[in-house]
């Protein structure tokens, strides 16, 4: 690398100093066709299983029938007699490598294949390893385990009651399910507001009881590995459905013990993440173990119900909200009680210091006096959950609780929502705003960004409606009900500061490097993944803006860790804010370089130089100038380098936010519901976000559309109950039901752009804001169609049962079989 | 993903052939229409056949054709196929109203009539629209054919009047006169089985029914009828009291279980109002009034 | 068994176990890997191809049962170099995130395209209402039919 003074680099040394440099029309940015979609409409896209090595074996999981049971003995001899079989490895076996059980994301131990019980229905218990996927799967058949049935631990809300069966006995000493208690607030201020507000006439408190229900993720395509340990070299390489490749590398590092720099892991083409693919699940070990046993390359894929039952579950959420409020709708305080249930191995991933991830953010998008929220976190058996799902690290719970707390206020307030919502948002000039749990809001212009929606939905001309039918109802007339349902919304996205954020000690910072060929093309390598957020397109266009380049110029390369330089990954909405800084930095390192060589061939000095245009042009003569592609070859050249410039334009850079930035958005959700049969059928979705500049606005679009299909998915129809034996009742998807073409409107997007000020380029993060902000909206219109039958709440997925129960008087709980 | 098990394959070129070959392979052979009933249960590897025996090959039993006062549909004949037909739509509306709710038009391109019949799955649509339309279904076997009413043709869960060597070949529909029919299916998300479903089918002398057919499925009602509801109609007032008391009836009589679709009373309370709804619209129909 | 299938024009005989699913024959024989599988019972249309011009479920069909006729897949969608209309307007309107649903929603897009030049949003809703996309929330897919639609309208306008 040059000497080059970095401090001479906008945003190197202070990013926050950045506020005035966001570009106003920066060149680059703009919707624009996606540079990968060319090889995926013609089916040419590699995704993991697409990836073939000669020689290479296929394995298979053999899982738990049971939720909780001893294994008194397991008998693979008939497996390993399987003229297609060659290998059957249990937990015996890995223990013997001792990698029977591995590290989790939170601190915690998980079964890589079970040695002593099983502790949830799905879980691994052996591995084999065949000629081919048919004959693998064969072999599960033959292998016999007896087990010896233990009572399971089910509902969340028995897990802590004395006398409750022990999931995690295996940890020395360890009597009961407790995790963790964490807190975050101010526990004696709140107390006290709630205090005041009980004894005054003019105010009330409150209360009800939120579940946000256990969902999975359910990417398209399910997790999977292709393992290839090259007996020579002692390299492994793995292919892999990650969203993490390089902190996935540093972990196999500190599992399995293998020297990192002999580990390449590779994330090809990824059908879907959602969050599914951060976490490191049995299978992809297993596989490692196998090629190491085998000498040949093995491969994993989950089936569909695999990837429902074992992998990584999100929410599992109960809430009890608290409000205390004024009777003319002044919000003062929330009080949260949540018991969080993490299955039976806490492999929640999030930054450690947050185990209950961002639920602090849950005061939302007010102004209150005091906040405070207690969090209690159980083992059960079930698989183990926290892990995302495009949730911003818990920002969804907190959203859901919040908005559905702020409608049920209106309720019994009698009060319209949007104006309560009014009378209680941050204002512009509040900003930089600290709440009452410590997080610093960025900026945002909130009843701008609500008004904007109130006017798209026509918001006056459906109450009017609403009332209509109404009395139409109320007539006896066999009518649907409309339901008008806001949610207002606040992320804190792209984790993260690196002091206060990390990771199993990884530090939440992210790398980017930009190389500039001779002839003015460049390749920047970057360590988040994309899975679909369309990164080859979006970051391309950062440079492109920073270098006066076209995209179609910029090769971005991602998913190699031999190629590219360490990062945390693409999760949490991270990927714009992080490292989409660090590549904005990095373009600007490449673009001050370049004014070195510049003032080399105009023969100036390096002051003498302004970038205009996307040209290093002499101050006052614009015939001297050069363009990045210009610099780039003589850079390459045998021209005479100013001391200290030894030869190319190539930077590199890591990014560390300074703070995380705070998207936000205000939803309108617009329903009909039949109450005879408790159908609900979603009419209008009007969805105004304000996630800051916008780099390519059709593909922030395109991540709002997901994002609200999975909202209507997780209100309506989204989710994976139990029943007291610890069956999983959401384990394939005629079970576990994922929206269609027909539950989703054509949605309405609106926008406020408020960039945030330490950021870059003013960008924010977009990816997961939908999905935390169309939930609550959804329950709250179907909540509010239902008022003529006198429901305050219900809890997701509002299935048409739920709906008509609801209505009855009779809410079901939504995580237990229906009996 | 979940594959099947070992089996063996035969590819039937007639109707005796199938036959034949059943006899041949014994009872652990089985027959495949569409196959998207059997071939998941086989990657679930609930269903373990020696032998395939497919059918696919006997596209004369892909057919819908009117001989006399009945409609009648080949054993072969694709879910898509019965949606699209003029001749269904012109007799029988309920069926279109049914087929639309079934699985989705990818799985309709495949899925067979006689299939669906044979599955037997206590949820299945079809089912319920054919009993409340009172067809036949046409079995053949080595010694030839008999007609069985579809009322008699399902004997519980998955089991149905079709003995092993034998093809369900036929449904016939029979066309009536002043009469209407309609189907609604409540489900969670399209494309999901039935939480519960009726079709009715109204035939009206003057005011009066004079015949009515009521189906049900997903709600454990025996042969997917709602017999007593049917009789409260019969020779009674087409009126919507009638309709809401047989509606009444048939919830009372039903059998639901609870599952993740809903609770027992949500069933029966469905059952209600869908009889109540699609005796209205078959009425209407019949009338000529929609 | 020995089976015999036209395989985007092009005429290939194997010799398959009769259990082979119709995807993996694709996918693991053919090497065609565009074909993709996202469920095991049917639900997400992830495999969806053309099986004599008919959108079928290929996880759903046996490789034997495919014998002896015509399945096209989206590696055959494009005529050379030329992207078919479908495809285009995919990229155009940003019909796809991460690729997984696109080629068995192309195959789908164009069966209905081809029976029905002019579909409506709502019936192109219900002709991949059997077909999951965890992405787009469907609209810019619905979006990415019309146009090709619309763009097929205008060429035969030219050239009638």
């Amino acid at each position: 690398m040059t000497s080059i003074d970095d401090s001479r680099i906008a945003g190197v040394q202070d990013p926050s100093a950045q506020i005035h440099a966001a570009p106003e029309t920066p060149r680059g940015y703009g919707s624009m066709k996606r540079k990968e979609d060319a090889r995926f409409v013609r089916g040419r896209g590699q995704y993991v299983d697409d990836v073939v090595l000669p020689g290479m074996l296929h394995g298979a999981v053999l899982r738990s029938p049971l939720a909780h049971a001893r294994i008194v003995s397991i008998d693979t001899s008939a497996a390993e007699a399987h003229p297609k079989v060659h290998a059957v490895i249990t937990g015996e076996t890995l223990a013997g490598l001792g990698l029977a059980w591995m590290p989790t994301l939170s601190y915690d131990t998980q079964a890589v294949l079970a040695t002593d019980k099983v502790r949830f229905q799905g879980q691994e218990v052996a591995f084999v390893v065949a000629d081919d996927k048919y004959s693998a799967r064969d072999a599960l058949a033959l292998i016999d385990v007896e087990y010896e049935p233990l009572a399971p631990v089910i509902d969340a809300k028995t897990a802590l009651d004395a006398g409750a069966p022990v999931v995690r006995d295996d940890k020395e000493g360890k009597a009961d399910n407790h995790i963790f208690d964490w807190e975050s607030g101010d526990s004696a201020a709140t107390d006290k507001v709630f205090a005041e507000a009980e004894a005054a006439d003019d105010q009330v408190v409150v209360t009800a009881d939120v579940l946000y229900p256990r969902v999975h993720p359910a990417p398209l395509e399910t997790c999977g590995a292709l393992a290839d340990m090259d007996p020579v070299t002692g390299k492994l390489t793995l292919w892999t459905t990650t969203q993490a490749p390089h902190a996935h590398r540093t972990l196999y590092a500190m599992v399995a013990g293998l020297p990192e720099h002999k580990i390449r892991v590779v994330s090809p083409d990824i059908g879907g993440g959602f969050g599914n693919k951060v976490g490191i699940y049995p299978g992809y070990v297993c596989a490692i173990v196998a090629s190491i046993v085998t000498g040949k390359p093995i491969k994993w894929m989950e089936d569909r119900s695999e990837n429902l039952m074992s992998t990584s579950f999100a929410r599992d959420y109960h809430m009890r909200g608290e409000v205390a409020v004024t009777k003319d709708g002044r919000i003062r305080a929330v009080r949260v009680d949540v018991l969080a249930d993490h299955g039976a191995f806490n492999a929640t991933a999030q930054p450690t210091k947050f185990p209950a991830g961002f639920f602090g953010v849950f005061t939302g998008s007010y102004d209150l006096e005091a906040a405070h929220c207690a969090v209690t976190g159980v083992y059960t058996n079930k698989a183990s959950g926290g892990v995302a799902y495009a949730c911003s690290f818990r920002i969804t719970e907190a959203v859901y609780l919040v908005e559905r707390m702020v409608d049920i206020v209106a309720h019994d307030l009698e009060m319209d929502p949007a104006e309560l919502r009014m009378k209680n948002l941050l204002h512009a000039d509040q900003f930089p705003y600290q709440s009452a749990t410590g997080w610093v809001y960025d900026s945002g212009d909130y009843p701008r960004t609500l008004q904007v929606a109130l006017d798209k939905a026509g918001y006056r001309e459906l109450r009017a409606e609403q009332a209509e039918r109404r009395r139409r109802h109320e007539a006896g007339e066999r009518v649907d009900l409309l339901g008008i349902g806001l949610s207002f919304f606040t992320e804190a996205v792209g984790a993260g500061p690196r002091r206060e954020m990390d990771i199993l000690g990884l530090g939440m910072a992210d790398g980017a490097d930009l190389r500039v060929h001779p002839t003015g093309k460049a390749v920047l390598g970057i360590s988040v993944q994309t899975q679909g957020q369309g990164h080859e397109t979006t970051f391309a266009q950062i440079v492109a803006a920073e270098l006066g380049m076209s995209p179609d110029d910029i090769e971005v390369v991602h998913g190699d860790t031999d190629l590219t330089p360490f990062g945390l990954g693409t999760y949490g909405s991270r990927s714009t804010p992080v490292s989409g800084a660090a590549t904005a930095i990095v373009a600007r390192k490449v673009r001050e370089r370049a004014r070195i060589v510049a003032a080399a061939m105009l023969e100036v000095s390096p002051d003498d130089l302004e970038w205009n245009d996307g040209s290093w042009q002499v101050a006052g003569d614009p015939e001297a100038s050069k363009t990045i592609a210009e610099i780039a070859l003589a850079a390459h050249s045998s021209l005479e380098l100013p001391e200290g410039v030894e030869g190319h334009l190539d930077a590199s850079c890591v990014y560390n936010p300074p703070n995380l930035t705070y998207p936000c958005g205000a939803y309108v959700a617009v329903v009909d519901v039949d109450p005879r049969t408790g159908t609900v059928n979603v009419r209008r979705f009007i969805a105004v976000d304000d996630c800051g500049v916008r780099i390519n606005p059709m593909i922030v679009e395109g991540q709002v559309h997901g994002g609200l299909a999975d909202g209507v998915g997780m209100a309506l129809m989204q989710g994976i109950a139990f029943d007291l034996d610890g069956n999983c009742l959401g384990g394939s998807m005629m079970d576990y039901l994922l929206p269609t073409s027909l539950e989703c409107p054509s949605w309405e997007l609106g926008e406020t752009v408020t960039p945030s000020p330490h950021h870059p380029i003013g960008a924010k993060g977009v990816g997961e804001s939908a999905t935390v902000g169309s939930p609550p909206a959804i329950v709250n219109a179907v909540v509010d169609a239902l008022a003529p039958y006198g429901v305050r709440h219900a809890d997701m997925p509002l299935t048409p049962a739920a709906v008509w129960s609801a209505a009855q008087g009779r809410p079901l709980r939504t995580d237990l079989a229906i009996t | 993903m979940q594959v099947p098990a070992q089996f063996a394959y035969e590819k039937a070129t007639s109707v005796d052939h199938a036959i034949a070959l059943l006899a041949r392979h014994g009872p652990e052979s089985l027959i495949v229409a569409g196959g998207h009933s059997l071939i998941p249960m086989m990657k679930l590897r609930l269903a373990d056949p020696s032998t395939l025996i497919d059918i696919n090959g006997l596209t004369d039993l892909d057919y819908i054709r009117v001989e006399g006062d009945q409609v009648r549909l080949g054993a072969m004949t694709r879910h898509a196929t019965v949606l699209e037909s003029a001749v269904v739509r012109e007799h029988f509306a309920i069926l279109p109203d049914a087929e639309r709710t079934i699985a989705d038009p990818i799985v309709r391109n495949r899925g067979t009539v006689g299939g669906s019949l044979c599955q037997a799955d206590p949820s299945e649509d079809l089912s319920a629209a054919f009993s409340a339309l009172r067809a036949d279904v046409v079995i053949r076997n080595a010694d030839g054919e008999r007609v069985v009413p579809v009322r008699e043709f399902h004997l519980g869960p998955y089991e149905t009047a079709v003995a092993h060597g034998e093809l369900l070949i036929e449904v016939r529909v029979p066309i009536r006169t002043h009469t209407g029919s309609a189907y609604q299916k409540i489900e969670r998300r399209a494309g999901d089985w039935a939480v519960a479903s009726a079709g009715s089918v109204v035939s009206l002398d003057g005011d009066t029914v004079a015949e009515a057919g009521i189906g049900l499925t997903a709600v454990g009602a025996p042969h997917f009828v709602a017999a007593e509801a049917e009789d409260s109609l019969r020779g009674n007032p087409a009126t919507a009291e009638a309709f809401t008391e047989a509606g009444r009836i048939a919830a009372e009589h039903c059998a639901p279980s609870a599952d993740q679709r809903g609770p027992v009373d949500y069933k029966r309370a469905l059952v209600a109002e869908l009889v109540t709804r699609t005796l209205q619209r078959a009425t209407a129909r019949a009338r000529g009034e929609a | 068994m020995e089976i015999t299938i036209r395989v985007n024009g092009e005429q290939v005989v194997r010799d398959v176990e009769p259990r082979l699913l119709l995807t993996h024959f694709l996918r693991d024989e053919l090497r065609l890997t565009g074909t993709h599988w996202g469920c095991d019972t049917t639900n997400c249309g992830a495999c969806v191809v053309r099986l004599d011009g008919v959108p079928v479920k290929s996880c759903t069909v046996l490789a034997v049962m495919a014998d002896g006729a015509a399945v096209d897949t989206v590696e055959g969608l494009a005529h050379g170099a030329e992207l078919d209309p479908l495809q285009e307007g995919f990229v155009t309107c940003h019909g796809l995130q991460c690729g997984f649903c696109t080629p068995g929603m192309l195959m789908t897009g164009r069966a209905l395209l081809d029976r029905d030049p002019d579909p409506s949003p709502q019936t192109i809703r219900e002709a991949i209402s059997g077909q999951v996309c965890r992405c787009t929330g469907y609209e810019n897919i619905v979006r990415s039919v019309r146009w090709a639609a619309e763009k097929e309208a205008s060429k035969e306008e030219v050239t009638p």
